[in-house]
């Protein structure tokens, strides 16, 4: 098994509002899509959710207010999976809940650095 | 004491005296000469049992028991002049000859020396299996003879178990002093997964002594409560394993029919439930939320206090699979995921659980097919039956055959019904 990055993103205005009950709910679903990679074993690192905010670097000092204003979908987050191919990261990405928000899950395999 | 005969009175002290005095004497001593230890307190006991018959046990018999041990001490340390030199060598006290030698046996130093023994039993220089026999010998006062009933196997394999374990912790040079926050801190985490899987042990194994079981369970509860009664390990997570222990150890009386037979969670008379033993869970697990460590103790021991709620509430199997969840996310086992995938059955009904089920993807263990089997049965009693069989050819102990069997008949039954409408 190899390890494959999942990185979730999905544009904030698309994201609606919540109620305190509806934030719960939507915990839950994370939790119960996170815990079902978990429950197959195949979790290596659930990862981390991502503040709105952030700044960007660019060559001669020029930094920015994050990735936003140029491109609507911004990194909500990540995790580790474990899986046999491209095939199986694939479908344990397909019960993630930012698709339910028009956003989308990137698969990408880790290329382990050996120092 | 005077509600105890004779005959119970002296293997009650040998659980609860035995291994104070053998925790202090090889204290005294050193790992090297552990052996020596136990001989004296053995021999303590022996004389105990002699001189009680005849002239009836004494008034405080913890008292005699010391003073005799302390005795036999001083008598075994004259009678080996060159065994008395070399500890006399390594004692860190300015004791120069043995008659100054103080044998302390305070309620505070018997503390400290059993603490300090709880370490060295569980050094890390041991396997965890053989750990535990150690901590049932050492600290718990059983005979390799009650280890190999405990462990079903033969009292031969558990002596050279604890022969061995002995030898490494004396090839360590392990020195028994009380810890320091230090090792504390890098150390308790094994300390308490050791007694986890002691109260596992007795919890879950496939003994018929259901008697010994409950020791085992007790045991290591009252290994737990002793490192809550001390600062320096009581921790959250010291108080989480207790409150799991507490919740297991409330449903014991209701887990069992007169034959010995295993009664499910969903069919126990819940009056059986000990709710003093509820309560006191619910007491460790408060002191448990203090800081912000979550432990697998912390999420096991909420599960279990949500199944002391017999009432089914969604909210109930709601926090159950969402603590299962993290669980997992913390760590994995077979088990978790099964039980996981029950109670996703119980939040979202059995057509979504079936996919879970699926997906985690356990074929070789009979647990697994249960649980198709059980989720099934609603629908397609035929899948069931074919899940229940599979089960029943991988599972190993006829108590569990029993109950798949029942099982099998149900979805005979029920298909045979359907057949006749």
């Amino acid at each position: 098994m190899n390890d494959f990055l999942l990185i979730f993103r999905a544009d904030y205005g698309n994201i609606p509002k919540a109620s305190a009950e509806e934030l719960q709910e939507r915990t839950q679903k994370w939790m119960n899509w996170i815990g079902g990679i978990a429950a197959q074993n195949k979790l290596t690192d659930r990862g981390n959710r991502l503040f709105p905010t952030g700044k960007i670097v660019r060559p001669d000092n020029i930094i920015t207010d994050g990735p936003y204003m140029e491109i609507k979908e911004a990194i909500l987050g990540y995790s580790l999976v474990k899986a046999v191919s491209y095939d199986d990261a694939v479908e344990l990405s397909k019960g993630c809940p930012v698709l339910a928000f028009g956003g989308n899950v990137e698969v990408r395999e880790i290329s382990q650095i050996l120092v | 004491m005077s509600f105890m005969n004779q005959q119970t009175l002296i293997p009650h002290l040998f659980r609860t005296e035995y291994q104070k005095i053998v925790s202090v004497l090889t204290g005294l001593f050193g790992i090297d000469h552990i052996e020596v230890a136990e001989d004296i307190v053995s021999d303590t006991f022996l004389l105990a049992s002699e001189s009680w018959s005849i002239k009836g046990p004494p008034e405080n018999p913890e008292a005699w028991l010391y003073v005799v041990a302390k005795n036999k001490t001083k008598d075994y340390l004259k009678r080996n002049a060159i065994f008395a030199k070399t500890i006399l060598k390594e004692i860190a006290y300015t004791t120069t000859t043995f008659e100054e030698l103080q044998i302390d046996l305070t309620k505070k130093n018997i503390k400290d020396s059993q603490l300090a023994m709880i370490f060295v039993v569980c050094h890390p220089c041991n396997s965890m299996e053989a750990q535990i026999g150690l901590a049932l010998n050492l600290l718990c006062g059983f005979s390799p003879d009650e280890i190999a009933t405990a462990f079903l196997t033969n009292k031969e394999v558990i002596y050279k178990r604890l022969q061995r374990a002995k030898e490494a912790l004396r090839l360590q040079n392990v020195k028994i002093t009380t810890p320091t926050a230090e090792e504390i801190k890098s150390r308790i985490s094994s300390v308490l997964m050791t007694l986890y899987l002691l109260f596992n042990e007795g919890y879950y194994s496939s003994n018929q002594d259901i008697t010994l079981r409950k020791d085992l369970c007790f045991e290591a509860m009252r290994l737990t409560y002793m490192l809550i009664e001390n600062k320096q390990t009581n921790k959250p997570a010291t108080n989480a394993l207790l409150s799991l222990m507490c919740f297991h150890s409330s449903r014991f009386n209701a887990r069992f029919n007169q034959i010995g037979e295993i009664i499910l969670y969903q069919n126990q008379d819940t009056d059986l439930w000990d709710r003093e033993l509820i309560n006191k869970g619910e007491y460790f697990l408060n002191q448990a939320a203090q800081g912000n460590e979550i432990t697998k103790y912390h999420l096991e021991a909420g599960i279990a206090f949500w199944h002391s709620f017999k009432i089914e509430t969604g909210e109930k199997w709601k926090n159950i699979l969402l603590l299962y969840n993290q669980l997992l996310i913390i760590e994995y086992s077979p088990m978790a995921a099964l039980n996981r995938t029950y109670a996703f059955a119980k939040v979202y009904g059995n057509k979504e659980a079936i996919i879970e089920a699926e997906k985690i993807n356990l074929p070789n263990n009979h647990l697994y097919h249960s649980l198709l089997g059980e989720l099934y049965i609603e629908f397609d009693n035929i899948q069931a039956i074919a899940h229940f069989q599979n089960a029943f050819s991988l599972s190993k102990s006829s108590a569990d055959k029993i109950i798949i069997s029942n099982k099998i008949m149900e979805c005979e039954q029920k298909i045979n019904e359907l057949n006749h409408l």
